[in-house]
C-alpha cells in the first residue's frame, strides 16, 4: 500500500445550483458508510472534490471496489499529499510516485501543474518543465508529448501538494438518498434486480417487496430473493424486504378467474399491494423489471391494463432493453449467478397454458368483479402481514 | 408435532456419538502421524473403530479404508479399480439407478475411454439380473452395483450377482455402494463375493464427512488421493480421527439393536403405506428396503406437496425436484418407466428407530387434510 488517500471526482452533482452542497453531503455519508468496515478514514470537501484519507492501514484493491458502488462517484484518483511544498520535496515525491504508480516506465507524458499559491517562487510552467526534465533524467524509456500525451502527470499546489496521474472510472449516477425513495418489485428472476440497480443510480433509496406463495413457492425461492436484494444493497445501500404472502390471493384468483386472465389479475394484484407498501413506507414509485414483449404479461396491452391500477409513477428502466442487454448488466452487478438458480417460482401451478397477450381492460375488471367481498380483507392481510426483512450486503 | 422422514438423506446424530466426538476433538486431538502419546492414542481410536466395523462385515480390521464419505468411497472404488486393472480389460458395467456419485465416475470413466455398460431395470427398480450376468465376460474390469436404491429403496440381488459374476470371470471385481444398506441390514461383503464396498457414517446417526471403502485384501486398486502415504498409501491425508471414531461409535449402537430397529422401521413403513392408500390416486412405489418409502400423489406436484408438509413439521424428500425453468427429472424414476403425472408427484418418506407411529399417523392426517385442496390448484390445460 503507498496511496494515503484518495481523490473522488463527481460530476452531474456540480450542476446542481445552490442544492449542491446536499448532494456532497450524501456523497460523504454514502462513502463514509461503504468504507466504514475497511478501516479508519477521514473524508472531506474541498472546491468540488472529495478528498477520503487513510487513518489507518488498509487493503487498496478492497477500498477501490467499494468505491466503485458508491453512486455519484465518476472517478477514483489514488493520490499522494505531501505536505512540504519545497520544489525539491515535489521533485522526489512526483520520481517515486511513478515509480509505484508504473509496473511500466515507457509511456509519454507531460506534467499539468496547477498553482493555487501565487507566492510560489516558480510559475507553473516552471515547475512543468523542470520535473518532466527530472522524470526523464530519472527513467530513459519515458518521452514527453504535451500533445497527446498517454499520462498526465498532476501536481497541485496548494497548502499542500497533491500528486496524481491515474483515475480508475466510478459508478456514475447520483448519490443514493438525494432522490426520494422506491419501492421495487423483486421477483427473484434475472430483471427486476437490474431494475431497482438503475433506479438507485439515479440517487433513489430502495424498498422492496417480494410475493411469496407457500407451499406452491419455496422457503429457498424467498432465500434467493433475499440474497439478490442483498447483492443490489452493494450498490443501493440498506434494502428494506418486505415479503407479501400472496398464497390466498392467488387461490382467489385460481378459483373465481378465467384461468387465461390469471397472471394478468395476479399482477394487477401485487401492484396494488406494492401501491399500498409503498405508500406506507414513504416511497413516492414503484419499480418492475418489466421489458416490452418478453413474455404474455408484458406485452403493451397487457402492461397497460396492469398499469391501470396505479395511482403512483411505475419506472420500467429495462422496459426497451434486449434480454441480453439486461443479462450484461446483471452480469456487471453481480446477481446474474443468483438470478438463474432454479428455485424460480414454482408458480407455475398458476400459469396457464396459453395466457391472454391482449387483455381488455372491461373484461378483466369484469372478472375481478367475482373477487369483490372475498379479496378485500386478503388483501388487508396481505399487506398487515407482511414480514419485513434488512438486506445488508455481506 | 415434527415428523423427520427423510433418514435416507441424512440422520441425527447419536447423543453418545456426539459426546465421543467432542471429547475427542477437545483430548485426544493429536495426529496418528506424530510419533508421540498424543498421536498413539489418536491412532488408537481409529484401530478400535477399525475393529468395531471389521466385526460386523465379518472382515478383517485392515481391509477398511476411511474417506471423507460415500461419494469419495464410490470414486476411489470405481476410478481406482478402473485405473488399477486398465491392462486386464476396458469394460465396466453398472446399472440405470446408481446415485450421481457412481453414475458420474462412469460417465468421467467413458470419456477416458472405458466401455460402459448400463444395466436398466424391472417396474420395481430391480436390475435387470440376468441382463447383466450376460453382459460379463473376459473384457469386464468391474461390475458396480448399489445395494439398495436411495429413492425407491428397491433391494438388488447382490448374492446372486456376486456369485454370477464370478462364475463368468473370477477376475472381474465386484463393487457395491451399500450407502443406503449398511445399518439397515446384515451385510457380510466375503460372502457375498464383494470385492469393495461404500459406506457413509451420517446416514446412520454418525458424523457428516466421514465414510469407508471395504477392499477385500488381494483387490487391485490404485488410490486417488496422494500425499503423505496415510492408510497404507490407499487414502492420503491427516485421518479424520473424531469423525471416524463417532462413526465407529455409531456402528456399534447401530448394530446392537439391528433386528428390533429393522423390525421396528418395518412396522412403520407398512403403517404409513396402509394410511395412504386409503386416499384415491396413490401409489406406492416402495422396494423391500426396511427404511425407504416412496410415494405418488397424482395431480399435485411433490415439490408443492413437500413444501406444504414441511409447514406442518412433516420433512420428507422429493423424487423429482423441477421449477418453472428446468425439469431435472430423477433418473431413477425414469429409469423404472413411471408415467410422467406419477413421477411428477413422488415423495419419499425415510425412516429411522427414532421415529413414532404417532409421526406416521400425524403425517397421514395431513396430507388427507391438505391434498385434496392441493389437488385442486393444478395447472389446468
Amino acid at each position: 500500500m503507498h496511496y494515503k488517500a484518495f481523490m473522488i471526482k463527481y460530476a452531474e452533482i456540480g450542476t446542481k445550483g445552490k442544492n449542491r452542497y446536499i448532494f456532497e453531503d450524501i456523497l460523504c455519508k454514502n462513502i463514509n458508510r461503504k468504507l466504514k468496515s475497511l478501516g479508519a478514514f477521514h473524508i472531506r470537501k474541498e472546491q468540488g472534490r472529495i478528498f477520503v484519507e487513510a487513518l489507518s492501514a488498509y487493503d487498496y484493491e478492497d477500498v477501490v471496489t467499494a468505491l466503485t458502488k458508491v453512486f455519484g462517484i465518476v472517478g477514483i484518483c489514488p493520490i499522494v499529499i505531501e505536505e512540504d511544498t519545497a520544489f525539491e520535496t515535489i521533485r522526489d515525491r512526483v520520481i517515486e510516485y511513478v515509480d509505484n504508480a508504473y509496473d511500466r516506465k515507457n509511456f509519454t507524458f507531460k506534467v499539468d501543474t496547477r498553482r493555487n499559491d501565487k507566492t510560489y517562487p516558480m510559475t507553473s510552467m516552471e515547475v512543468n518543465a523542470e520535473l518532466g526534465h527530472y522524470l526523464l533524467e530519472a527513467y530513459d524509456k519515458l518521452a514527453v508529448d504535451v500533445h497527446e500525451p498517454q499520462e498526465i502527470i498532476h501536481v497541485e499546489i496548494r497548502k499542500v501538494v497533491y500528486i496524481y496521474s491515474i483515475t480508475i472510472p466510478g459508478p456514475g449516477g447520483l448519490p443514493v438518498g438525494t432522490n426520494g425513495k422506491a419501492m421495487a418489485l423483486l421477483s427473484g428472476g434475472i430483471d427486476s434486480p437490474v431494475a431497482a440497480y438503475m433506479i438507485a443510480k439515479r440517487g433513489v433509496e430502495i424498498e422492496a417487496v417480494y410475493f411469496h406463495a407457500p407451499p406452491f413457492t419455496s422457503e429457498r425461492a424467498k432465500q434467493k430473493v433475499v440474497d439478490l436484494a442483498c447483492l443490489v444493497a452493494d450498490y443501493a445501500g440498506a434494502i428494506r424486504l418486505h415479503v407479501v404472502n400472496f398464497a390466498d390471493i392467488q387461490m382467489a384468483i385460481y378459483d373465481n378467474c378465467p384461468h387465461e386472465e390469471l397472471t394478468i389479475i395476479m399482477k394487477r394484484y401485487m401492484v396494488k399491494i406494492a401501491e399500498e407498501l409503498a405508500k406506507k413506507n414513504d416511497c413516492q414509485c414503484t419499480v418492475t423489471g418489466e421489458s416490452i414483449g418478453q413474455v404474455s404479461s408484458q406485452t403493451v396491452y397487457s402492461l397497460s391494463v396492469i398499469n391501470e391500477v396505479s395511482t403512483m409513477p411505475v419506472f420500467r428502466p429495462c422496459i426497451g432493453m434486449d434480454k441480453q442487454e439486461i443479462v450484461d448488466i446483471s452480469e456487471k452487478i453481480g446477481t446474474y449467478e443468483t438470478s438463474i438458480q432454479p428455485y424460480e417460482d414454482c408458480c407455475t401451478t398458476f400459469v396457464a397454458k396459453h395466457p391472454v397477450t391482449k387483455p381488455i381492460l372491461s373484461a378483466i375488471e369484469k372478472s375481478e368483479r367475482k373477487l369483490e367481498g372475498m379479496i378485500e380483507p386478503m388483501f388487508e392481510k396481505a399487506v398487515e402481514t407482511a414480514e419485513t426483512i434488512m438486506c445488508r450486503y455481506k | 408435532m415434527e415428523a423427520y422422514f427423510d433418514n435416507a438423506a441424512t440422520t441425527v446424530v447419536f447423543p453418545e456419538v456426539r459426546e465421543f466426538v467432542l471429547r475427542l476433538m477437545c483430548e485426544d486431538y493429536g495426529n496418528p502421524s506424530s510419533l508421540h502419546m498424543k498421536g498413539v492414542n489418536a491412532g488408537s481410536y481409529i484401530k478400535k473403530a477399525k475393529e468395531i466395523i471389521s466385526k460386523e462385515l465379518k472382515c478383517e480390521p485392515k481391509e477398511i479404508i476411511f474417506t471423507s464419505g460415500g461419494t469419495e468411497s464410490n470414486n476411489m472404488a470405481l476410478i481406482g479399480a478402473a485405473l488399477a486393472n486398465r491392462r486386464t480389460g476396458n469394460k465396466i458395467i453398472t446399472t440405470a439407478v446408481e446415485h450421481a456419485s457412481v453414475s458420474s465416475c462412469t460417465r468421467f470413466l467413458a470419456d477416458m475411454g472405458f466401455e460402459i455398460v448400463v444395466i436398466g431395470t424391472d417396474a420395481h427398480g430391480v436390475v435387470n439380473k440376468e441382463e447383466l450376468l450376460q453382459a460379463v465376460d473376459e473384457d469386464t474390469i468391474l461390475v458396480s452395483v448399489m445395494y439398495v436404491n436411495n429413492e425407491i429403496g428397491s433391494v438388488m440381488p447382490i448374492e446372486e450377482i456376486g456369485k454370477g459374476i464370478k462364475e463368468k470371470n473370477s477376475s472381474t471385481l465386484f463393487h457395491v455402494d451399500a450407502i443406503q444398506a449398511f445399518g439397515k441390514m446384515h451385510i457380510y461383503p466375503k460372502r457375498l463375493n464383494i470385492d469393495m464396498m461404500s459406506v457413509s457414517g451420517h446416514k446412520l446417526h454418525g458424523p457428516k464427512g466421514v465414510g469407508m471403502l471395504f477392499v477385500k485384501n488381494g483387490t487391485k486398486l490404485k488410490p486417488i488421493i496422494y500425499g503423505g502415504g496415510q492408510q497404507n498409501g490407499m487414502r492420503s491425508g491427516t485421518e479424520n480421527v473424531p469423525g471416524i471414531a463417532g462413526f465407529g461409535k455409531a456402528v456399534e449402537i447401530v448394530y446392537k439393536n439391528l433386528d428390533r430397529n429393522i423390525e421396528w422401521m418395518r412396522k412403520l413403513k407398512a403403517r404409513l403405506s396402509k394410511g395412504l392408500l386409503e386416499i384415491e390416486n396413490v401409489y406406492d412405489n416402495s422396494g423391500d428396503a426396511p427404511h425407504i418409502s416412496s410415494f405418488s400423489f397424482i395431480g399435485v406436484r411433490s415439490e408443492v406437496l413437500l413444501h406444504a408438509l414441511e409447514e406442518r413439521g412433516v420433512y420428507v424428500s422429493a423424487g423429482s425436484a423441477c421449477s418453472s425453468n428446468k425439469q431435472s427429472v430423477s433418473n431413477v424414476l425414469t429409469a423404472v418407466k413411471m408415467p410422467k403425472e406419477q413421477l411428477e408427484s413422488t415423495l419419499r418418506f425415510s425412516f429411522s428407530e427414532y421415529n413414532t407411529e404417532e409421526q406416521v399417523d400425524y403425517t397421514i392426517d395431513v396430507i388427507k387434510e391438505i391434498l385434496p385442496v392441493l389437488r385442486r390448484y393444478v395447472r389446468k390445460k
